[in-house]
């Protein structure tokens, strides 16, 4: 087996995750980027959407929101606002949120409202996160 | 001398009193427990956080942000972070009375003062000086990260919009479940020397690659630094409110302890005294029958 990398996600309601991993994936600010062991010293912000890392052929998840990564001496830490993790999520209430972050963006748009867009956009992306993480957890 | 019966009901009274100290005690060692931990959960995240901080402002040059640019300095703004309830010692007063001092100065070298209230106390106690620019009541219960974001997002704005040229933090700080003192922080312009300064050891490791910009990074940092000193302010705050109401109530009880004894001490004289007296009664009234 290669090297490993050690990952760590934390919020300010600590530690989530804290493993050694082979592969990471997680939503960088020029879009989805990849890390493996060696990478390069790397700092990156972090938007709302899906973490995904592997250890060996076994795949897990995470919904993140804001914030921002750093990688250096094979080690990956991930300090964002908040993360959930699949069996964590409530499908209905993401459901929901997604549904009203909708109705709100189009009500903000018709009235070209900058902040109220930028807020409504930011619960539609955190909400359909939940749901592709929540997705994936199923066993279908 | 009191009446018996009085001295009865003042004992009974004391009584329920103890009781509910007692019971306050027990709810604020409880509640401080739980403060104590999103404290400790909080701190890794604070350190990396700090840490990251560290290695960029190493890496980056300062004083192109609007929230690092130091102004000629004409009206502070302060930030006083209280409780919501009393009952808890002096440790609001404490921090109330730090405020006053620092407002005190300031107006002195002719420096105009806004205040930032979060907590019922600090919001109440400053309301009639109307220097009170935006309060933040009714939170200290069950705050979150956005509470904090909200706060930090307001100061924010007053700053780079001029209202305000530098701003400052009042807090109780946490020290140990016995000891919270007030305690002062910069907080805007934000000084890149004191968080680099921090965290220099946890630095180096060579040449970073920075995705954007350390220049555009730094302007999603800076805020959420805000956010992290003002989340850490407001934890502070809570778990020293309770540790402070967890020992006011203890002297409470036991000073009710006190009371109730020397309460039952001038019963029990008055009890005996009553019962002499009817004693003498009867032997008289034994005697001149005689």
């Amino acid at each position: 087996m290669a090297e490993k990398l050690k990952l760590e996600v934390v919020t300010p309601k600590g530690a989530i995750v804290s493993k050694e991993v082979d592969i990471v994936t997680a939503p960088g600010y020029g879009g989805e980027f990849g890390v493996l062991a060696n990478h390069a010293p790397f700092l990156s912000t972090i938007k709302i959407g899906v973490l995904t890392y592997k250890i060996g052929a076994q795949e897990e998840t995470l919904m993140v929101s804001g914030g921002f990564c750093e990688v250096s001496n094979n080690k990956l830490t991930f300090l964002v606002e908040s993360a959930e993790r699949g069996a964590d999520i409530d499908v209905d209430r993401a459901m929901r949120a997604k549904e009203r972050a909708e109705k709100r963006l189009a009500e903000a748009q018709a009235q070209k409202e900058k902040l109220d867009r930028t807020r409504a956009e930011a619960a539609l992306q955190r909400a359909l996160s939940r749901l592709k993480v929540a997705e994936r957890r199923k066993p279908s | 001398m009191p009446s018996l019966k009085d001295v009865k009901t003042k004992i009974g009274g004391v009584k329920k009193t103890s009781q509910i100290t007692k019971a306050m005690n027990m709810v604020a060692a409880a509640k401080l427990r739980g403060a104590q931990q999103k404290m400790e959960d909080f701190r890794s995240y604070a350190e990396k956080f700090n840490a990251a901080m560290g290695n960029l402002s190493s890496a980056m040059d300062s004083g192109a942000f609007p929230l690092m640019e130091k102004r000629e300095v004409k009206t502070v703004e302060i930030l006083v972070v209280t409780s919501d309830r009393g009952l808890c010692g002096s440790f609001n007063a404490n921090i109330l009375k730090m405020t006053e001092k620092m407002i005190a100065r300031l107006e002195a070298e002719g420096k105009k003062v806004s205040l930032v209230c979060v907590g019922k106390k600090s919001a109440s106690y400053f309301r009639k000086t109307g220097k009170v620019r935006q309060r933040h009541v009714d939170l200290m219960g069950t705050f979150q990260m956005f509470n904090a974001r909200a706060i930090a997002q307001d100061i924010a704005g007053n700053f780079l919009s001029g209202d305000s040229d530098e701003v400052r933090i009042v807090y109780g700080k946490f020290h140990s479940v016995a000891v919270q003192r007030p305690a002062e922080q910069m907080f805007l312009p934000i000084q890149p020397s004191a968080v680099a300064a921090a965290e220099a050891p946890a630095a180096a490791s060579g040449a970073y690659i920075y995705e954007p910009s350390t220049e555009e990074i730094m302007e999603v940092l800076l805020p959420l630094y805000m956010n992290v000193m003002v989340y850490h302010a407001m934890l502070e705050v809570s778990a020293s409110e309770h540790a402070a109401r967890m020992t006011a109530m203890d002297n409470a009880t036991s000073a009710c302890k006190d009371i109730i004894h020397s309460l039952t001490l001038i019963y029990n004289k008055a009890r005996q005294a009553g019962i002499t007296a009817e004693l003498m009664d009867i032997v008289g009234g034994a005697e001149a029958l005689k």
